[in-house]
């Protein structure tokens, strides 16, 4: 059936569009939601890089759900048998397309480049497929970051918490100063961010197991108890209008001093920077207590599809200027987020990206580096969504933490099925 | 196709009465075609998705059987989505008639400003789910709507926050979809009323029968065709309430607020599970013919007559 469709979209390609074919000129065709502010001025350098090379870029930008209309676009250009040149794709999205059979290949550039050689391996799973780059990595963001506001730290000891008491004994102090500890918004996602985090600080032996290997009898057992016990713990921290709200109003909320500090990934640094903050002076980045050492990642690549003889030069020169040391620099000193290469220079960052840069080769090389599940690189999307529920019904009270952990089980179970 | 053929021979003797016999027909076919294909042949091509293991695209080499429905309704998100719909279209149909008659009653008192009045009412139907979805989740907000208001007026024990709470944000999506669709249900019942005849009521009038009697023996019984429409009407746009909880709460707190039709969204699209978004599809088309076929038949089968 989809080959008829393809075939028949194909066809009626031929008809409708015989016009682009005419063009010698390269052109990229680049499906993205980098639609924001910060992020398309990112993405713009790369732009103008590959517009200095000749090579004109289509834009064809899908905001929204993070991602996932963008995911729903590309799923019809795919059925058409007409895919873009690049599409930014996270984790499992990608072995799932690759599954497919539609994306293309990069061996050519990254043989010539050694990739192999500077891409950390955790990554190197998402972007090769049967030892072949069909990715090229754009930015390495970790999860297990907490971002206090300096003023509510001090005025609550001005010592950053190292380990879950520590923690506990903040988040009580700030709140016995009248403020709310912990900024958070209610959506699944989020809630499922900080989940990652405290795994992660119950070891990375037990992250591992539950989340990557999705063992039942961790994600059932007496320590996934401990972890939701842990979230009904950092429940009581939040504001009680925190549900729906969006993560980068949960970060003002830490920037006006109405909230001491919130758990998501370096993304959060931009809302920090743009409102004229510095780390350091006026906001402290640091790891989930119990994390440092470890790193959950996440990572936006662009994944290469199968195109014609004619477009094929234009891909290649994009994926080599992705992994351009130089552009790799560039662009996530605007994201947030630490280059997906381990061999560039750190001089352009702040502090906490100088922090992020360092722990990831740490992690990295002490086998310490992990997929996300909250963002797609732990599990594919079917289980990722199903510990979403789970992760959000208990943190809104619908479930007891045994309940949730036996119900995170049974749900991880249905979802693979 | 069999009147086709009959009407064949009368073309020799008669070409322009054959003419005025095919237009229509000729008229009707594209669209006929239209629909064939993009209605009832999705529907065909939905529940062949329902029965394979689809799940990034379409994916026709694998068969499940009856595996995606059993692994739907063993889904907790599913039994929610069930539960919410009972819950979100009794509440729905219940007042929106009741309002909608009410509003009707009111205004056919034949009273000053009726034309003026009228629009007011209908005029939230013109607004799409979406904008009022977006309009009453601030307005429910407590951090910046109704609670916030009341309590910087002074009312500081006010408190009104379903919106945020697992067990009643259900009823906030009600009372919004009632805001909407009230409007719309009182033009149907409006139209309903000035369909009745005068002469009974005057009679009844004569017979000394007071107002209320009028009403409740002889108005409300007649408004009985439009009670059906109302419903028919009502019913098939709870179950297919996607847009109005996606801009309201996007299914949260939590799982709360889950209906049929965002499950099926989310499934298909969001969590590549296909099959199993088929077979919630296939199982929300049942439900609303199960509403539409019997009106139908009552329809049809009463004009035969």
């Amino acid at each position: 059936m989809r080959k008829f469709l393809m075939s028949t979209a194909a066809v009626a390609a031929l008809f409708a569009a015989p016009m682009p074919m005419a063009h010698a000129e390269e052109s990229v065709e680049v499906l993205h939601w980098w639609t924001s502010g910060g992020e398309a001025a990112a993405l713009d350098v790369l732009k103008k890089n590959l517009e200095s090379q000749g090579v004109t870029w289509k834009d064809m930008p899908v905001a929204g759900g993070g991602g996932e209309a963008a995911m729903t676009a590309l799923r019809a250009r795919v059925t058409a048998g007409d895919p873009p040149t690049a599409v930014q794709a996270l984790g499992f999205d990608i072995t799932d397309w690759a599954n497919q059979g539609v994306v293309g290949d990069l061996g050519e550039v990254a043989d010539k480049e050694g990739w192999d050689k500077v891409v950390p391996a955790a990554l190197q799973n998402f972007a090769k497929h049967d030892g072949k780059w069909i990715a090229a990595p754009v930015n390495v963001h970790s999860t297990n970051w907490v971002w206090i506001s300096k003023k509510a730290l001090d005025a609550a000891g001005g010592k950053a918490p190292e380990t879950w008491d520590e923690l506990v004994a903040v988040l009580d102090k700030m709140q016995a100063n009248g403020i709310t500890p912990l900024g958070h918004g209610g959506q699944a996602w989020q809630d499922a961010t900080i989940f990652d985090a405290v795994v992660l600080s119950l070891g990375t032996d037990f992250y591992k197991s539950s989340m990557i290997d999705l063992d039942p009898a961790a994600l059932g057992g007496d320590k996934m108890v401990e972890a939701f016990d842990r979230m009904t713990k950092l429940k009581s921290y939040v504001d009680k209008d925190f549900s729906g709200r969006d993560w980068n109003l949960a970060s003002a909320m830490v920037i006006e001093g109405k909230a001491g500090m919130q758990m998501m990934g370096d993304w959060a640094k931009g809302e920090f920077l743009k409102a004229g903050q510095k780390p350091g002076t006026d906001f402290v980045c640091i790891r989930f207590p119990g994390t440092q050492g470890a790193v959950t990642f996440n990572s936006d690549m662009f994944m290469m599809f199968k195109v014609g003889d004619d477009k094929k030069k234009a891909q290649l020169q994009m994926a080599a200027d992705i992994e351009d040391p130089a552009f790799q620099s560039s662009f996530n000193v605007v994201k947030g987020s630490v280059p997906a290469r381990t061999d560039v220079p750190d001089t352009a960052f702040d502090d906490c990206g100088k922090k992020g840069i360092k722990d990831l080769a740490e992690a990295s090389s002490g086998g310490k580096l992990f997929g996300s599940m909250a963002h797609g690189y732990a599990a594919p999307a079917a289980v990722k969504n199903a510990l979403y529920d789970v992760v959000t019904r208990h943190f809104n009270g619908e479930l007891d933490s045994k309940a949730a952990a036996t119900a995170l089980a049974e749900a991880v179970a249905a979802a693979k099925g | 196709m069999a009147e086709l053929t009959t009407t064949a021979p009368r073309a020799v003797t008669n070409p322009r009465a054959t003419l005025q016999d095919l237009l229509p027909k000729i008229v009707l076919a594209p669209s006929f075609a239209l629909i064939l294909i993009f209605v009832y042949g999705f529907i065909i091509f939905t529940a062949f998705l329902s029965f394979s293991g689809s799940k990034l695209l379409p994916d026709f080499s694998t068969w499940v059987g009856l595996n995606n429905y059993v692994r739907l309704f063993n889904h907790p998100n599913w039994i929610t989505a069930l539960k919410n719909l009972a819950i979100f279209s009794v509440l729905y149909i219940v007042i929106c008639s009741f309002i909608g008659l009410a509003l009707a009653i009111f205004l056919d008192q034949k009273i000053r400003g009726e034309g003026f009045l009228r629009p007011i009412y209908l005029y939230p139907m013109a607004l799409s789910f979406i904008v009022t979805g977006v309009a009453w989740k601030w307005f429910l907000d407590p951090g910046i709507g109704l609670e916030h208001v009341m309590q910087s007026w002074g009312w500081e024990s006010f408190s009104f926050r379903w919106i945020k709470e697992g067990q009643m944000a259900i009823y906030t999506i009600v009372i919004a979809a009632v805001w909407q669709s009230s409007g719309f249900v009182m033009a149907m019942f409006l139209a309903g009323l000035r369909g009745v005849d005068n002469e009974i009521i005057k009679a009844a009038q004569i017979d000394g029968a007071s107002t209320l009697t009028i009403y409740r023996r002889i108005i409300i019984p007649l408004m009985r065709p439009v009670f059906l429409s109302a419903f028919v009407v009502l019913a098939h746009l709870a179950i297919k309430s996607y847009d109005l909880v996606v801009a309201m709460t996007d299914g949260g707190p939590g799982t709360a607020t889950w209906t049929p039709a965002l499950f099926m969204q989310k499934f298909t699209f969001g969590r590549n599970e296909m099959g199993m978004g088929a077979a919630s599809a296939i199982i929300m088309m049942m439900m609303i013919f199960a509403i539409i076929v019997p009106y139908l038949y009552s329809e049809l089968g009463g004009k035969k007559k």
